[in-house]
């Protein structure tokens, strides 16, 4: 299990980083963490001839946290974001799925915006992405970056908008309404292992503590984040007629870990614990 | 053709050490078979075992998740430079011996490397703070009993000699 | 006292180095050595009608390529079928590189040399096998219908076919005493396929030396003995020509028993025609595809009972798959028909099993070796008898327990080592109401309640075992104490991280009354000891142990008669404490054994200030004797063997209190109690850590391995992605406790403990889900998503 050959770039600054992919286009793919790319690459699933590995360029080691939301840098690694005090204060849920994402070793060097990138539909922070209506800015050598909204980024399993010489070079996690609570729930086979189906859940209040707004995303079943408006059957904090709703339109499949039934009760289960939890902080922090 | 190769420089348990390796020389290969540190064991290559685990500037990482070239430059750490001066065996490695945290000791290091952080950044975990720190290391002899035990004889170990 | 160490925690000999980087496991010998890589059938049956290697040829660094045409006669063979059985009428084994046709994904077809291992991969990638793929054979239910053949010239795919048949005391068969039984009940269990998976996987490592014509070789193996001999065979050298070493190795659980592997004979075979170090070292992807699994097998069960619960007949018929080829034999079927019966007293018995061929990786021995499939057979009976007849399940055991009194016991069987299935000594209900105490048995129902008051579900499940252990035919050891005062003890069997050379110290230091600190043990070393079976169950301690004791004997024997000459003293009153022989009661009057060492030794020449002592010249010796005397040997050294006439029996029982989540069907074990009963124990910290690794396996194995073939044979988890080893968050805290009923049938009075732990475990996980759940629960593992299901068809009401 060793990788195959290919061509190793360097660049320092963003850049030449942008003009080495430029060159690249197809045949080049973009080294940031490598924790999904180098089990692929190791077990030979993937050759790409380039490798573009912007571990050297500084400027994209960022997090900067404020009213707003995080903004993550695509050299910012998990544990950076998890360890962060401002992050957590401007978002919470980022941290609340970051605990979820594989291991401590993993998240030392396993980045966010490269786990959005990948588009694993069992992974945590798309689905964090998803429900909070984030967005990836893209750049590219010669052009102005463009930043996509979550809901056109993912656009299958592991398949999301970013085009051949584009790089992510940021993710914007905006900030939770106020009166609201955020939860994320899941169930893995282990701890740690990609989640059978996982709920992160938005629940907003109104002035009298009623629910305005509740919306969850799924992961583990579908192609994408399932993000679902379920304010409606929420009401009067009916939590358990929002998961009907989760589980009727969740389209989860068989795999060996699961049958597809299974998951889409899971998926119901696990949202109605998210949004009463959801609901419960957003209570107190009203 | 050849392949093409790289200069590199790390500081491996304090020591600087330059390899000439291809770009896709794993940090784990590299340390085991460029620079002859066989410490380092390589239980899966996808980054699931634990077992390659080293420190990268102190921070516990995948060395076969981890291509040697992007690390140039950084400081690894690897079971051999867990030992203090003088040879003596860090309270982590005495907790291990002294509590039978090993049997076939295949993925200790990795555990060894992954514990030295831990309790660097939390000297006294509780129970399920000590598991979940673990949680990212397969063994298969020990079914983990002793390893906990270790972990907590170590956090003693480390507070009565500081 | 620093001497008497058997019974005593001391800690392993072998952990500093293994805690320092300084262990030597088979990837770090060798590092000039060129690197060998396989291309593997991607396909689980299919002829192969042309390998081109064209494309490889210009790899850099790229040093030779194999097929099979290019193999000499006796490498080409197909590998050796270890253990024959009468039963095995179809035995099967494979050749070391695919002749024509492949059997299962994974099976190597082309080896490639190169100068490193990237290097030999980049080859493998480009060298293409052109493949007619035929209808693969996968379940044993579809290889037993027989539309397809996994191997043309097996009929039916059914490789073994074995019946036994015990009747009862009144002389009646299983079927007439079910037939006549008060209840009756029949079922089918189901357990899923799992594998050892140590964390190191194979490798092997040879250097051929020209010069003298010797090859020197490394294998990640439990039997360097037995693949020196293979290889001396195989290769056509003589025997003193080659040496096998096991060096540290990084877990073993029985994958590493079989041998010679294909690359055990291919990698010493090349370095010897290319005159080169070759290494070659199993990645995990190879591992899961071409070593081998164990455990799958489907159970028909009919059993007769009476109003007690005690069973007066049980049938069991067991499809056995054995993947697509037997070089290990039976072993494993045989030990889950005999090991079934368990702590009990059964009416009439009989087993009868297929052993079934399917286009998936071979079937050998696991922890455990077919035990966990056994005592899952009759755990469940015990459970379903209680369910039936509303007792307490510990009552339906108890009802059918072998009574301490009733030992030796003679279960009318013929066991794997070919002898008489007699147990040697236990004391069941003394087992029985530790455990019971351990785990708050008779005070579970009030946990119960208080759990369901809370909204929560548990259950509680219990298991026992007899695990045969220590089968022959023998081992060795060979104790040897120099001038220095050093002992040095070898045997042949291997290690794994049994910490062997630490529990053997201890018996060598016992039994000679040096301090430990002087001992060292080396295994697996043909170099050292040549005369060896292996390390499989359970075996090592018993059967080296007690080898290694009677070696020490000798040598005590022998430096008390020397020591007795020098001191003029009676042998009969020396004693031996921290290495120095001394007349009892008269402390001074004493000699060192490395005294004694230089005494055994007449010498010549003096090459030390020990040697001199021992010259000619020194005025010490008897001039009216030789001196060595008629009968004698030189040295201050003994080797002796341990060839028991049986098996001894160790056993156990473990039980589980686990809670199921009403929403999520998550399972979590909340306490895990065993007591176990390996006779007397060398070290108790070394049994116990056995312990602990048994239950893991175990745990994987009831709640989360699994090997998921597919329809056309692939394996669809071959990633510890998908193959779910437990982690430290899901293996439970293990509570112990522990018997010790000596063995009557060896000096040391002990018995295995290595495979213990695993053995019950999925037994008592099925007991206790069932217990939470009220479902009947007949497969292992079981996962969430199979809870929900189950719950999902339970019968309303």
């Amino acid at each position: 299990m060793k990788p195959p050959p290919f061509d190793h770039h360097a660049p320092r600054d963003l850049g030449a980083a942008l003009a080495a992919l430029a060159e690249a286009g197809a045949r080049g793919k973009v080294l940031a963490g490598g924790q999904s790319l180098i089990p692929m690459l190791n077990m030979r699933l993937a050759a790409p001839e380039h490798l573009i590995d912007i571990n050297g360029v500084a400027e994209l080691d960022t997090l900067e946290a404020g009213p707003a939301g995080v903004t993550v840098g695509a050299l910012a690694r998990h544990s950076r974001v998890e360890r962060s005090a401002e992050a957590a204060e401007a978002q919470p849920l980022l941290g609340q799925a970051l605990r979820l994402v594989a291991h401590p070793a993993i998240r030392n060097r396993g980045t966010v915006v490269g786990s959005l990138v990948h588009a694993d539909p069992a992974a945590e922070l798309p689905a964090v992405l998803a429900l909070l209506g984030g967005s990836v800015r893209l750049a590219r050598a010669g052009a102005a970056p463009r930043d996509v909204p979550a809901a056109e980024f993912f656009t299958g399993p592991m398949e999301s908008a970013v085009r051949p010489g584009e790089l992510a070079v940021s993710a914007f996690f905006p900030a939770p309404p106020p009166r609201s609570g955020t939860a994320f729930r899941e169930v893995a086979r282990r701890h740690g292992d990609y989640a059978l189906a996982g709920v992160a859940a938005l629940v907003a209040l109104d002035d009298d503590l009623r629910v305005a707004q509740a919306r969850v995303a799924c992961v583990g079943v579908g192609p994408v984040p399932l993000v679902l408006d379920v304010t409606e059957e929420s009401a009067g904090d009916d939590w358990a007629a929002a998961a009907r709703a989760v589980r009727e339109r969740a389209e989860p499949e068989d795999d060996i870990h699961a049958t597809a039934g299974y998951r889409r009760h899971l998926a119901g289960v696990l949202a109605e614990q998210a949004l009463r939890e959801a609901a419960l902080e957003g209570r107190a922090n009203a | 053709m050849p392949e093409r190769t790289h200069d590199i420089t790390l500081t491996v348990n304090g020591v600087v050490r330059h390899a000439t390796v291809p770009a896709r020389r794993l940090l784990s290969d590299c340390l085991r078979h460029d620079l002859g540190l066989t410490g380092t064991h390589v239980g899966c290559e996808h980054g699931v075992c634990g077992c390659c685990t080293v420190l990268l500037d102190g921070e516990p990482v995948r060395s076969c998740l981890t291509f040697a070239v992007t690390v140039s430059g950084h400081e690894i750490t690897t079971v051999e430079g867990l030992a203090g001066p003088g040879g003596r065996m860090s309270p982590v490695q005495r907790a291990f011996a002294e509590c039978h945290g090993l049997q076939c000791g295949f993925c200790t290091p990795g555990f060894l490397c992954t514990v030295t952080a831990l309790l660097r950044e939390n000297p006294a975990p509780t129970d399920a703070e000590v598991v979940e720190g673990l949680s990212g290391n397969l063994c298969r002899c020990t079914g983990y009993q002793n390893i906990v035990k270790s972990v907590h004889r170590a956090a003693e170990l480390i507070a009565e000699e500081s | 006292m620093t001497t008497k160490l058997f019974g005593e925690p001391v800690q392993r000999r072998e952990d500093p180095r293994l805690l320092t980087g300084q262990g030597r496991y088979l990837d770090d010998l060798g590092s000039g050595a060129l690197a060998a890589a396989f291309v593997r059938s991607p396909h689980a049956h299919a002829r192969i009608r042309d390998i081109d290697v064209s494309g490889a040829l210009d790899v850099d660094g790229l040093v030779a390529i194999y097929t099979w045409e290019d193999l000499p006669p006796r490498v080409a063979e197909p590998l050796p079928l270890l253990i024959p059985h009468p039963a095995l009428t179809h035995g099967r084994t494979a050749y070391p590189l695919a002749r024509d046709t492949v059997r299962h994904v994974g099976e190597p077809v082309v080896m490639v040399v190169a100068r490193d291992r990237y290097l030999a991969e980049d080859a493998c990638a480009l060298i293409r096998v052109d493949y007619e793929p035929l209808k693969p054979v996968v379940g044993v239910e579809e290889a037993l219908v027989g539309a397809h053949r996994v191997h043309e010239d097996v009929p039916g795919n059914v490789g073994a076919h074995l019946v036994q048949e015990v009747p009862s005391a009144r002389g009646r068969t299983a079927a007439e005493e079910i037939e006549a039984a008060p209840h009756s009940l029949s079922f089918r269990l189901d357990i899923e396929r799992s594998a050892s998976m140590p964390l190191e996987g194979r490798g092997v490592y040879a250097r051929w030396d020209p010069d003298d014509r010797s090859l020197r070789v490394y294998s990640s193996t439990q039997t360097s003995t037995s693949v020196r001999m293979a290889l001396a065979a195989k290769l056509g050298l003589p025997l003193p020509s080659v040496e096998v070493i096991a060096p540290d190795v990084g877990g073993g659980f029985g994958v590493k028993i079989v041998h010679p592997w294909p690359e055990e004979v291919l990698i010493p075979w090349a370095a010897m025609l290319l005159d080169r170090e070759i290494k070659w070292t199993e990645d995990r992807r190879e591992h899961f595809v071409s070593s081998a699994h164990e455990r799958g097998q489907v159970q028909h069960v009919k059993v007769g009972f009476d109003d007690e619960g005690r069973v007066l007949g049980l049938d069991v018929t067991i499809l056995h798959d054995h993947g697509a080829y037997t070089p290990y034999g039976i072993i494993v079927p045989i030990v889950t028909a005999t090991q079934l019966l368990g702590p009990y007293k059964i009416g009439a018995y009989r087993v009868e099993f297929s052993s079934i061929y399917t286009n998936t990786v071979q079937v050998t021995p696991y922890r455990g070796a077919g035990r966990p499939q056994g005592v899952f057979c009759m755990e469940r009976t015990m459970d379903r008898i209680a369910a039936y007849l509303g007792l307490d399940r510990t009552a339906v055991r108890a009802a059918n327990f072998i009574q301490p009194e009733e030992f030796p016991y003679d279960q009318g069987m013929m066991f794997q080592d070919g002898r008489p299935l007699i147990y040697d000594s236990g004391n069941y209900p003394e087992s029985l109401r530790m455990l019971k105490e351990l785990i708050g048995w008779d005070s579970f129902e009030e946990r119960r309640a208080a759990a369901a008051a809370e909204g929560r579900r548990i259950g509680i499940g219990i298991g026992c075992y007899v695990e045969g252990t220590g089968v022959g035919p023998y081992e060795g050891g060979h104790v040897q104490i120099t001038s220095d005062g050093r002992v040095h003890v070898s045997t042949g069997l291997t290690s794994q991280g049994q910490g062997h050379e630490t529990v053997f110290a201890q018996i060598a230091a016992t039994e000679l009354g040096v301090p430990i600190e002087r001992v060292s043990v080396v295994t697996g070393d043909t170099r050292r000891f040549g005369y060896a079976v292996g390390t499989f169950a359970s075996r090592a301690a018993v059967m080296s142990g007690n080898a290694i004791a009677l070696a020490c004997r000798k040598v005590r024997e022998k430096a008390l008669r020397i020591a007795a000459d020098a001191l003029e003293a009676d042998p009969a009153d020396l004693e031996i404490d921290d290495g120095i022989v001394h007349v009892a009661g008269t402390p001074t009057a004493s000699i060192p054994l490395a005294t004694v060492a230089v005494l055994a030794n007449p010498l010549r020449y003096a090459f030390d200030e020990e040697a001199r002592r021992a010259t000619q010249f020194t005025g010490t010796a008897a001039l009216d004797r030789p001196p060595v005397a008629e009968g004698q040997e030189p040295g201050l050294e003994g080797r002796d063997y341990y060839s028991p006439v049986r098996s001894t029996f160790a056993s156990g029982m473990h039980a589980a209190i686990v809670e199921t989540d009403p929403g999520t069907a998550e399972i979590k074990i909340l306490r895990y109690a065993v007591v176990h009963d390996c006779g007397k124990l060398i070290n108790p910290m070394i049994v116990e850590g056995q312990i602990h690794g048994g239950v893991a396996q175990g745990v994987g194995g009831a709640l989360y391995e699994r090997m998921v073939y597919d329809s056309h044979g692939q394996l669809l988890n071959a990633s510890f992605m998908d193959f779910l080893m437990p982690y430290a968050t899901e293996v439970p805290r293990i509570e112990t406790a522990h018997l010790e009923t000596p063995s009557p049938l060896n000096p040391l009075g002990i018995k295995g403990a290595g495979e213990a732990g695993v053995i019950p475990v999925p037994a008592v996980i099925a007991s206790a889900i069932e217990d939470a759940e009220g479902i009947p629960i007949t497969r292992m593992p079981i996962s969430p998503s199979e809870l929900h299901e189950l719950r999902l068809r339970r019968p309303p009401g």
